[in-house]
């Protein structure tokens, strides 16, 4: 399914665990230190380096940019890392969220209540997503490096649907389905 | 580059993999191999941090700073490999970045001869991340190590990036223990450790980790782990010491000898 960044939100009701998506339209990157200073912005009643009313953030930080290309390697980092800060985001706007990896309960229970998504996309297969995405911009936290937040205009950038507002898990429907029988009766 | 080897194992792993989902991902990351390689890319943005493994022969004499050349050498190697700088200094609190990617974290070995052997393997956190030690007892025995990687594995779950190669260091002290897990690693994917019983408990340890279901990024399938590599040592009366390091599918180093 093609879908549009920032995503309406009659499209998120539409998205359910293991839909398939390409997702086109703007995404900002943006990893832990980054989180951090995103947080304690808000802590200080400050205003954040963009409007964050429905966006999309993709938990990324590339290798360098090779002249002649768009961006480095760009795959995504795990999410569980940002489940402290996650929560508080989406009650500021945030709907959208693309990494690698589970969420925490809290997590999963914020996407619930304020009908936000979480996709999964390929760990580790950097190189093949930087093809999605097309143009690169720094829009603050120039200083960290690697984890600046960028804003990334991607077409196509596949991924996958792993939390929904209806409460339902890919990993853990996942894991269920090729489970062989338990280990042990604990 | 990905290794012959780790590829050979994904594109086997695609042929066997039951979920079709499962069969994709590995696709992808077959795919990702490719195009990291025609436009010389790294495979993945998680350049790592360098940990650089020497070997010196005895009869080697080395004139200059050893340790100041291999910190030459990762800065050098990040910074014109357009490699991303992933260090940061005081890790509790400021976390500054070092912003070439130094220091390595380096392990040097004197063995006999006159060679120099120097491997780098860039380690991604992702997988080190999840990595795990247990001062085991001995009556914990050959189960309790079973035990503990498939707990280490299944907590890991998707955040490893899974098909992971699982190194499992067993015996000598803590910090002897995570080296031999780390070290067998390097190892060519699959190629079992020569003594019999070692490469059984491997079979048996990978059998496991691959009923948890968890498969290729923790979508589900059976591909959860494509080898598991162990290195044995002897340990105190006391103690078992066992150690999982684990490398998620993007496993990389390379080796040299002068």
């Amino acid at each position: 399914m093609h879908i549009t960044s920032p995503i309406d939100a009659e499209i998120i009701e539409k998205l359910t665990v293991g839909t398939r998506v390409l997702i086109s339209g703007v995404v900002y990157a943006a990893r832990d230190a980054a989180h951090h200073r995103l947080i304690q912005a808000l802590d200080r009643g400050e205003g954040l380096p963009f409007d964050l009313m429905g966006q999309t953030l993709y938990y990324m930080g590339p290798s360098p940019t090779k002249p002649g290309q768009v961006i480095g390697s760009a795959g995504p980092t795990t999410s569980r890392r940002m489940d402290i800060y996650t929560p508080r985001l989406i009650t500021a706007g945030l709907r959208a969220m693309i990494g690698k990896g589970n969420r925490s309960p809290g997590v999963k229970e914020t996407i619930k209540r304020y009908k936000a998504v979480y996709f999964a996309t390929i760990g580790g297969a950097g190189a093949l997503l930087s093809k999605s995405i097309k143009q690169v911009e720094v829009i603050a936290y120039e200083d960290l490096g690697a984890e600046a937040i960028l804003r990334l205009d991607v077409e196509s950038f596949p991924a996958i649907v792993a939390n929904d507002i209806y409460g339902q898990d890919l990993f853990e429907q996942g894991k269920g389905k090729y489970q062989r029988g338990k280990r042990n009766e604990d | 580059m990905l290794g012959d080897d780790v590829l050979a194992a994904l594109k086997q792993a695609r042929k066997t993999e039951e979920s079709p989902l499962g069969r994709e991902v590995l696709s992808q990351l077959i795919d990702n191999a490719k195009i990291a390689q025609e436009e010389r890319l790294p495979l993945c943005q998680d350049c790592g941090t360098a940990v650089v493994f020497l070997e010196i022969g005895q009869e080697v004499h080395i004139n200059g700073d050893l340790n100041a050349a291999i910190e030459d050498g990762v800065r050098r190697g990040y910074t014109q490999g357009y490699l991303r700088k992933s260090m940061v200094n005081k890790p509790f609190s400021t976390r500054i970045n070092t912003k070439d990617n130094t220091p390595p974290v380096t392990h040097i070995e004197i063995v006999t001869g006159d060679r120099l052997k120097i491997t780098v393997m860039p380690k991604g956190a992702g997988a080190e991340n999840m990595s795990k030690l247990a001062m085991l007892k001995p009556s914990d025995g050959r189960q309790g190590i079973i035990d503990l990687v498939v707990r280490t594995i299944e907590e890991a779950g998707g955040n490893a990036c899974p098909p992971l190669i699982i190194g499992l260091g067993i015996g000598g002290t803590a910090e002897k223990a995570m080296l031999l897990a780390k070290k067998a690693l390097l190892r060519k994917v699959a190629e079992p450790n020569p003594d019999p019983e070692v490469a059984k408990l491997e079979t048996e340890v990978l059998a496991q980790v691959n009923a948890l279901g968890i498969g290729p990024l923790g979508f589900g399938g059976r591909t959860t782990a494509l080898a598991v590599h162990a290195e044995v040592m002897p340990a105190h009366i006391g103690s078992l010491p066992v150690a999982v390091n684990l490398q998620c599918h993007s496993a990389r180093h390379k080796e040299t000898v002068l």
